[in-house]
């Protein structure tokens, strides 16, 4: 909250006058008949998207002439509040004089932006933004219908957002390259999320098959995953940057290197050394040990030894590398 | 003509009222706390006042009205001080209440549940009206608190006050209502009904905005929610607000000197109302007439969407609000119209028209008119009642938006 959210906005004032004036008076509305399209020679495709019951319904009607495919006339009825109807109505007014397949291209983007008095300035306010993806998917299921196909296959990528029409693969990209962590972020850098709403988590203005929430769990999981695989991999192809190795990696890197190089001396002495922690901080790498047996009243333990392992550990694994026994 | 029908969400202060509140900005401006005669000189006319509110619900010389900033207040005082010192200080945990209250009411027990106190939300029927059995079943030796509310904002439904109140004392429950909506709209007589407390806000009833009471039975213990000085017996501290008090006794007055005639007049022109817009096909009421505030109608219009007829009606010039979702910021249904549970459709297409005894039989006849014809300009672009079928496959079968 801030000075300007004090009073909060006024819902209707934030219409531009394009949507007030057709609200007021809608240009398309109206039907088509299956009489009327016949006798001009052309195929009348009805279709319905909504219900009453969810508070938004739109019948969208196409008259296509069967030769080319154009929509010659186009009429909408629409159970909706202004935004809905003004929506409607510019969505229809697009379509006319498209073919079907030009017409499926139309998104909920194209109709807010043809309800704008200026090309800068929103049409409506966020959360009514949501009303035109009633357009947009009305148009699809009149395409499937015409083309004798599911309305699915006219999207190629899943829309997360149907808001701001931010796909899947999109938001998954932008978390990655930008490692995003929390949802705000991600609706900042892509819009996602930032109009009606409902994709952030259940429970919003409707039920969603994606959510910004999960796909940025599974995404950060997926690159935490990735992270970890690179940093196995690079190990097993004997290398690896022991910086930025696992903690595991780090502790078993360390475990090797005192196998292979310090243990076996230990022994002969009759002592041994095991891991405790291994602490990254700002000055490097710290790697807290402990002397078993012989190793623990050694007077060498504190100096000789341990400068012996602390190079050792530098020189195989990174030069970063303080040993501290406790 | 310019027609204000949302008299249940504010009202407009009577003019009779801000002419007794003049006199305490600039003349008479002293804190009443102050020993000297700047402090002394507006005493009448808070005595008066007070005696104004008492006779308006007939409350008790023995009981507390207490002056809040508003009606939020009081509810929020209430449900936490009960809190405080019945759960935290005390042996109980659980509190009562309806599924249709105010945010004040129900966003405070979200976050008392937060806090650890079981929160029962009771149904109501399908006139939207809490029964008084389920009341008595949901009550345990646990139950700190009954909070339901006088009359609902949304229906004007009333809810079995008494016979609620005779339960709460015969099981030694404190019992609470929030009286926002029955408090200068129907009698309030506080000593022929039993409640420990009550809360009520000025601005309902052609007072001020800014400040409201809590009506405390037999000046019960109840820890303050405001500390400070010490106003008002120590019990809701804040320098008086001489003239929101002043004011707020006198509409107190107006609206309850005649209650019986202002009612009926009331009521005769909601019934006009009513009745004229109920004879538009497919239309529904919601509730009993007679058992409704005299100044409510909650009107569901099928093929009208709640906020596309605000539309129409405030193009008209008419005031008046909807439980649809489109026009909450949030595009939440509306948790009241869903309680009541007719019909999810209700819950996009209600609207509702609340009047006042200001509200005159031409501005009646004209919104009967206005009315009319949003109905019809909107049902003409209904998809609702559009002829031509859909081609087949292009049919809905159901809400694919899925809204609640």
């Amino acid at each position: 909250m801030a000075k300007a959210d004090v009073l909060g906005e006024s819902l209707w004032d934030a219409y531009s006058n394009k949507v007030t004036t057709l609200m007021n008076n809608p240009q398309h509305q109206g039907e088509i008949f299956d009489a009327e399209a016949e006798a001009r020679g052309n195929k009348l495709i009805v279709a319905d998207f909504g219900a009453e019951s969810c508070g938004d319904a739109v019948r969208l009607y196409w008259e296509i002439d069967p030769k080319n495919d154009e929509i010659v006339n186009s009429k909408f009825k629409s159970f909706g509040c202004g935004t809905a109807i003004a929506s409607s109505d510019v969505m229809t007014e697009l379509c006319i004089g498209k073919t079907v397949q030009e017409a499926v291209k139309i998104t909920n983007i194209d109709v807010e932006l043809a309800l704008r008095d200026d090309p800068e300035t929103p049409a409506v306010p966020p959360q009514k933004m949501h009303c035109s993806v009633m357009a947009y998917d009305v148009i699809k299921k009149a395409a499937g219908l015409y083309m004798g196909v599911d309305a699915e296959s006219f999207e190629e990528e899943i829309i997360v957002c149907e808001c701001a029409r931010v796909s899947l693969g999109t938001l998954q990209e932008v978390i990655k390259l930008n490692d995003l962590k929390t949802c705000s972020e991600v609706t900042d850098y892509t819009k996602a999320g930032g109009f009606c709403k409902s994709c952030i988590k259940p429970g919003g203005h409707e039920a969603r098959e994606w959510y910004l929430e999960d796909i940025l769990t599974d995404t950060r999981k997926e690159m935490d995953t990735a992270t970890m695989k690179a940093a196995a991999d690079a190990m097993a192809a004997g290398g690896g940057n022991f910086e930025e190795m696992t903690l595991v990696q780090q502790i078993k890197a360390v475990d090797a290197v005192i196998d292979d190089s310090v243990r076996q001396f230990l022994i002969q002495d009759g002592g041994d050394v095991e891991i405790i922690d291994i602490k990254k901080n700002d000055r490097g790498i710290d790697i807290y040990i402990r002397y078993l047996g012989a190793c623990g009243s050694c007077d060498s333990s504190s100096t000789g030894t341990l400068y012996a392992i602390e190079s050792t550990l530098q020189e195989k694994l990174s030069d970063k590398i303080k040993v501290l026994p406790i | 003509m310019k027609v204000y029908l949302d008299n249940n969400a504010t009202t407009m202060c009577d003019p009779l009222v801000v002419k007794v509140m003049e006199p305490f900005y600039s003349e008479i401006y002293g804190n009443p706390n102050s020993l000297h005669k700047y402090g002394t000189a507006p005493h009448p006319a808070i005595t008066k006042a007070i005696d104004q509110v008492y006779t308006a619900i007939n409350a008790n010389d023995a009981d507390d009205v207490i002056f809040t900033s508003c009606a939020t207040e009081s509810n929020n005082w209430v449900l936490q001080s009960v809190w405080v010192d019945h759960i935290l200080n005390g042996d109980k945990n659980h509190i009562v209440t309806t599924e249709v209250e105010h945010p004040s009411i129900l966003s405070t027990c979200k976050f008392l549940e937060d806090q650890g106190v079981k929160v029962t939300y009771l149904p109501v029927n399908e006139q939207g009206v809490v029964e008084v059995h389920t009341v008595k079943s949901f009550i345990t030796d646990k139950t700190a608190l009954v909070s339901i509310m006088w009359a609902s904002n949304e229906t004007g439904m009333i809810n079995p006050i008494e016979e609620i109140g005779k339960i709460c004392k015969e099981k030694g429950i404190l019992f609470h209502s929030d009286a926002v909506q029955a408090v200068g709209k129907i009698p309030v007589d506080l000593q022929a009904i039993h409640v420990d407390f009550i809360s009520f806000s000025a601005h309902k009833f052609h007072g001020p905005k800014g400040i409201g009471a809590l009506y405390i039975k037999n000046s019960q213990a109840l820890s303050p929610l405001l500390h400070g000085g010490e106003h008002m017996g120590g019990r809701r501290s804040g320098t008086l607000n001489v003239p929101f008090i002043v004011g707020m006794g006198e509409a107190m007055e107006l609206a309850t000197k005649n209650i019986q005639a202002t009612m009926s007049k009331i009521r005769a022109k909601r019934d006009r109302l009513e009745d004229a817009i109920s004879e538009l096909h497919d239309t529904f009421v919601v509730g009993e007439r007679n058992n409704r505030t005299p100044n409510t109608i909650l009107i569901s219009i099928k093929g009208v969407e709640g906020e596309g007829m605000l539309w129409d009606l405030n193009n008209g010039q008419i005031g008046a609000s909807t439980g649809s979702a489109c026009a909450s910021a949030d595009l939440e249904a509306n948790t009241v119209m869903l309680a009541i549970g007719a019909d999810n459709e209700l819950a996009h297409t209600g609207i509702r028209l609340s009047l006042s005894r200001f509200t005159t039989d031409e501005e009646i006849e004209y919104t009967i008119n206005h009315f009319k014809e949003a109905v019809a300009r909107l049902r003409m672009i209904s998809s609702s009642f559009a002829k031509q079928a859909p081609t087949k496959g292009g049919e809905v079968q159901e809400c694919e938006l899925h809204h609640h």
